[in-house]
């Protein structure tokens, strides 16, 4: 392992120029010089949590002990396997997602930015963006991350009533994360978010409401607004299951979205996203990539990433799975340089079925060039142009098909799986008609 | 345990396992057809020892009359009656003495499973008793009242029976033998004296059971040299041999090659095998009168030998034996296939356990939701859950049942239906052909007389539930210091799906319930449609006493809106009668279906649950512009209780 070295120390400090110069004023135009396939989002899991929360069916484990320097030197090892697999030149964006990143040392997360400067370009400006637990991100911490090259923050708040925050088992009261919010947007202005969860058991509109105004007082200029959804095998489940919690009511969850939607509106904030806003333009780069389906590569264990190789001929993308438990992802890491557990070559049409379903997610929809950057010969209207039930969904205002492209409306947006169960058949149905001789994927 | 061997003291009193004062007054065995040759089938036979199975061609004429004891064992489910028969067999060398005979003659996986018996079963057990070579035929009946004819078929075969009480039911506290005593002699007039008391379990003076048989069940009184006059009590179809019919001959000898005639068909076969069962066939030269054996004589369908005909010899003419009734289906239910591409399995299926089971009506039935099915009729609902079961677990077949219907009738007032159907009289066993009110007269629903036994703190409880299903009180009796005994006058409708549940319940499972056949009466009925948004659902067509409408739809409609899944749009679920809306229940429209959180390590599994649902939803049916899944309409079929 490489400790981190002059350059690495080089890109951190340009970068913390760079962040306070640099405005992402749409995220999805950023021209670049590099080929689609030279250019990738770079996403890091720390498995390792503190304490379970009661809601969470992530991949995560509360270790007695964790082996950093182990886990450091495989996270830089995979990230450095997987970019000289993929031949990508350009990395964009990282983000140190888990688990908790932020109990990790800054220490690691620049030892693994020193090594994707050093096995592939980072630009100065690119996003890297660290999920922080308000318990494990005191102030001084924070810096450390600053100095290490983290230059945006997304803060796990998720509440800010205490009796929520316990229910959800989170370790931090809202003072602490009201805290945490104030001094990392001291540390890194205009480029903090932070999490609110809705639809909680027993929660009302009002109050819930009255928290997110609350929020909009301290918050900086991105918000992420996140449903509970009971997930199989957390406490939370066992819980509703067990009738000790009252079921999340889907109603009341789906007033408090459309409300918090209109009053995040009403602050000047863009839903760019399903779950996320932003105003001054501060959206998020790495996440945008994922909606807009560019590639990704998935570094550390369970972590999922979509890349094309290099040097095979193939023109297919993969979609891959990192080995989930951290232990097995380490000794396979030492053994052949990278954990991939799972490689699923993606077909074309699977892959617009994703540009579709990921693509519709955001404000501005599948625009007619973006589409065409995937499908040449299909336009959006050759797909959806004819189909009645999809004249049906543009009648009822749910969706738009216009100059722009394909894209929801504000009603729309809410129930978009709904929408996509009749436009994915249709996708489907189009692509055989209109590809007899193409074999999906060749 | 105690047994009573006795004669003629059961006769003429409707048979009646209940008395017996048990705890657990379950409802006894039913009986759908057995397959002695059915190849899913578990067969008894395989499990006999050699040592006690006949290898040679018996010589029946050994037997003679005064030698022949035919009887039956009576007993509530539960009280040991197959673990009594069990011993029985081992004690005359009809089978080994293992640990491994339990419940020797209940031969299909739902008897065993249920504990019940669902078909008669026959078995000749040879018994030497001061010098003499004894032939006693133990009759085994199903005893559920759904078999209430096939049992008195079955019994008129007999001319004695053993009651068997258990007097220690261990999950009754406040059982013993002395109450058991005063009840045997106030409900059956049988001194205690005459009661013999046994552990079947342990095999403890069961001995004496047969010596009573011997002593006093009498023999049968018939005559060899009369011309032959055999019953026929029961059958079952095997695939290679056909009809094998279960007889009990009243008169004469039947052999090889004898042509013989049934009397309420009046076609002639030729005898191909006759044998008595030991259990199992075993051919035998001759059958003698007194004797009980079975019958092959080319016969391909069931319906051939139907239970209660008589056979006799050709050009020799006998007086039927008394008593033959066709099977009279009681209740009715829609078969269908899970999936349409098993329909011809499922008709093989239906046809082959109904080649055992001619009580079963099958006439062809379709409708929009579930595709091509059935409409088939049982005597009554166990009948036909056994005979689910009996699909399920010996053809592996996976079907939908509509909830069962009981068969209306309708009087007809249009000239030009009455021509249409050829009588002013008909039976509706599918709703949706209903006739409007319009052209009919009136409306008659069944009706059976139901017993109810109970302890009399239910009482109060059970009368309430009685008249909440339309029932009239016709009697009530204390039998005993504790306990009362009810006899309600019900609408069929009213009992079918769950009425027996609801009893149990409310009576910490103490009451039992039994009901008889007993006819018809007039009925305001009224047909009921289910509407989505203003279309009519074809399967949930309802037919409903008028007083119920309302609590039969609202509960329809609720049902409905559980089990339907949301839209873009509203949907109203209305249950009305004719133009009137008596119900209404509203699925709302999807606010929000969005997943909240779609990430780069989301986008997998978010892919491969919205292709699955994009299948599912083709799959679905269209009623207007509503999307119904498939099992939307069985969960409130299946779950749908008249009450």
């Amino acid at each position: 392992m490489a400790v981190p070295g002059a350059r690495a120390r080089g890109w951190a400090a340009a970068a913390k120029t760079a962040q306070r110069r640099r405005r992402v004023e749409d995220a999805g135009a950023s021209p670049s010089p590099e080929m689609a396939s030279r250019r990738a989002a770079l996403y890091v899991h720390w498995p390792y949590c503190e304490k379970r929360c009661s809601y969470c069916n992530f991949n995560k484990y509360i270790p007695r002990g964790v082996q950093e320097a182990a886990m450091r030197n495989c996270l830089v090892t995979e990230a450095q396997t997987l970019l000289q697999l993929s031949g990508v030149r350009r990395v964009e964006s990282v983000f140190f997602g888990g688990g908790t990143p932020s109990l990790a040392s800054p220490h690691t997360v620049s030892a693994v930015l020193e090594a994707v400067a050093r096995t592939a370009h980072l630009p100065a400006d690119s996003e890297v963006t660290l999920e922080a637990n308000p318990t494990s991100a005191s102030g001084s911490r924070l810096a450390a991350f600053g100095a290490a090259g983290v230059n945006r923050l997304s803060i796990g708040l998720q509440s800010l009533d205490d009796s929520e925050l316990q229910l959800l088992g989170r370790t931090h009261s809202a003072d602490d994360a009201l805290r945490t919010l104030a001094e990392a947007r001291h540390l890194f202005p205009g480029r903090v978010s932070v999490d609110l969860m809705l639809g909680l058991p027993a929660q009302r509109v009002g109050p819930w409401i009255r928290q997110l105004q609350e929020l909009l007082h301290h918050c900086d200029d991105h918000l992420s607004l996140y449903q509970l959804s009971l997930e199989r095998g957390t406490a939370l489940f066992a819980q509703v299951q067990q009738g000790a919690l009252p079921a999340p009511d889907p109603e009341l969850a789906a007033e408090m979205y459309q409300k918090g939607r209109a009053v995040l509106r009403e602050a000047g904030f863009r839903q760019y996203e399903v779950s996320n806003f932003a105003r001054n333009g501060a959206l998020s780069t790495h996440n945008w990539t994922y909606w807009q389906c560019g590639q990704y590569l998935g570094v550390g264990p369970g972590a999922h990433g979509r890349f094309m190789l290099q040097g095979t001929g193939s023109h297919t993308r993969e979609a891959r799975i990192q080995t989930l438990e951290p232990d097995n992802w380490m000794k396979e890491v030492m053994l052949s340089g990278h954990g991939t557990r799972k490689r699923v070559p993606l077909g074309k049409l699977e892959l617009l079925e994703e540009v579709l379903a990921m693509g519709l997610r955001t404000d501005v929809g599948i625009t007619h060039q973006h589409w065409q950057q995937f499908e040449p010969q299909l336009t959006l209207n050759d797909v959806f142009g004819a189909s009645e039930e999809v004249k049906l969904l543009l009648e009822q205002g749910l969706l738009l098909l216009d100059d722009r492209g394909l894209r929801c409306s504000w009603e729309g947006l809410a129930v978009l799986d709904s929408l996509l169960l009749t436009l994915l058949p249709r996708l489907q149905e189009a692509w055989q008609q209109g590809t007899p001789s193409l074999v999906p994927g060749g | 345990m105690w047994t009573l061997a006795g004669r003629g003291w059961w006769r003429g009193r409707a048979l009646a396992p209940w008395v017996t004062g048990a705890a657990n007054m379950a409802l006894p065995g039913p009986r759908p057809a057995p397959t002695r040759r059915a190849p899913a089938e578990f067969r008894a036979s395989d499990r006999l020892s050699s040592s006690a199975s006949l290898k040679e061609k018996l010589d029946m004429s050994i037997f003679p009359v005064e030698n022949i004891r035919n009887f039956s064992i009576i007993a509530h489910v539960d009280h040991g009656k197959s673990t009594l028969a069990d011993r029985l067999l081992e004690l005359t060398g009809t089978i080994d003495k293992t640990k491994n005979n339990k419940q020797v003659l209940d031969k299909l996986q739902v008897e065993r499973e249920r504990g019940i018996t669902v078909k008669a079963q026959t078995a000749s057990l040879f018994y030497n008793c001061e010098r003499k070579q004894y032939l006693l035929n133990l009759i085994d009946t199903p005893g559920h009242v759904d078999f209430s004819y096939e049992v008195s078929r079955s019994l008129s075969a007999c001319q004695g029976v053993l009651l068997v009480v258990d007097a220690n039911e261990i999950d009754l506290k406040n059982a013993d033998p002395e109450r058991v005593e005063k009840q045997i002699e106030k409900v059956f007039d049988i001194p205690s004296s005459e009661c013999i008391k046994i552990s079947a379990k342990l095999g403890t003076n069961v001995e004496s059971v047969l010596q009573a048989v011997i002593e006093r069940i009498p023999p049968p009184k018939v005559h060899r040299k009369n011309p032959l006059r055999a019953l026929v009590f029961d059958s079952i179809f095997d695939q290679y041999r056909g009809v094998i019919a279960n007889v009990a001959l009243f008169d004469g000898v039947v052999s090889k090659g004898d042509k013989i005639i049934s009397a309420y068909t009046q076609k002639t076969y030729e005898v191909n095998e006759v044998g008595i069962l030991n259990p199992n066939e075993h051919s035998t030269h001759k059958l003698y009168a007194g004797q009980v054996g079975y019958l092959i004589a080319g016969m391909k369908d069931v319906t051939e030998a139907q239970i209660g005909d008589t056979l006799y010899l050709h050009k020799q003419p006998v007086e039927p034996l008394p008593g033959f009734k066709s099977a009279k289906p009681m209740v009715f239910a829609g078969m269908y296939p899970v999936d349409q591409s098993e329909y011809n399995n499922l008709k093989s299926a239906i046809e082959k356990l109904t080649l055992n089971d001619s009580s079963v009506t099958v006439h062809r039935d379709s409708c929009l939701a579930l595709g091509a099915g059935w409409r088939l009729g049982f005597l009554g609902l166990l009948h036909m859950e056994v005979f689910n079961q009996r699909l399920e677990q010996e053809y592996n077949a996976s079907v939908i049942l509509t909830t069962p219907t009981v068969p209306y009738k309708a009087v007809l007032s249009s000239a030009k239906l009455i021509k249409e159907y050829g009588d002013k009289e008909i039976t509706i066993i599918n709703p949706a052909q209903f006739p409007d009110k319009s052209k009919v007269s009136e409306y008659l629903e069944p009706v059976v007389l139901g017993t109810i036994i109970t302890p009399d703190e239910f009482t109060g409880k059970i009368m309430m539930l009685c008249q909440a299903r339309r029932a009239i009180q016709k009697n009530m009796i204390f039998i005993d210091q504790n306990r009362v005994m009810l006899k309600y006058l019900f609408p069929l409708n009213e009992i079918v799906v769950d009425f027996y549940d609801s009893l149990k319940s409310l009576s910490s499972g103490y009451a039992s319930f039994d009901y008889e056949d007993a006819g018809y009466q007039t009925a305001e009925l009224v047909k009921m449609d289910i509407l989505l948004n203003g279309n009519i659902v074809e399967e949930l067509v309802t037919i409903v006493h008028k007083d119920k409408a309302h609590f039969v739809g609202k509960a329809i409609c609720e049902r409905l809106k559980d089990s339907l899944p949301r839209q873009l749009f509203e949907i109203a679920i209305q249950a009305a009668i004719g133009s009137k809306i008596i119900a209404r229940e509203t699925v709302k429209a999807y606010r929000k279906n969005v997943l909240a959180k779609c990430y780069g390590g989301d986008i997998t599994r978010k892919m491969k649950l919205l292709k699955r649902q994009a299948e599912g939803k083709k799959k679905l049916r269209k009623i207007g512009n509503v999307e119904v899944p498939k099992d939307a309409f069985i969960k409130v079929l299946k779950t749908q209780s008249d009450k």
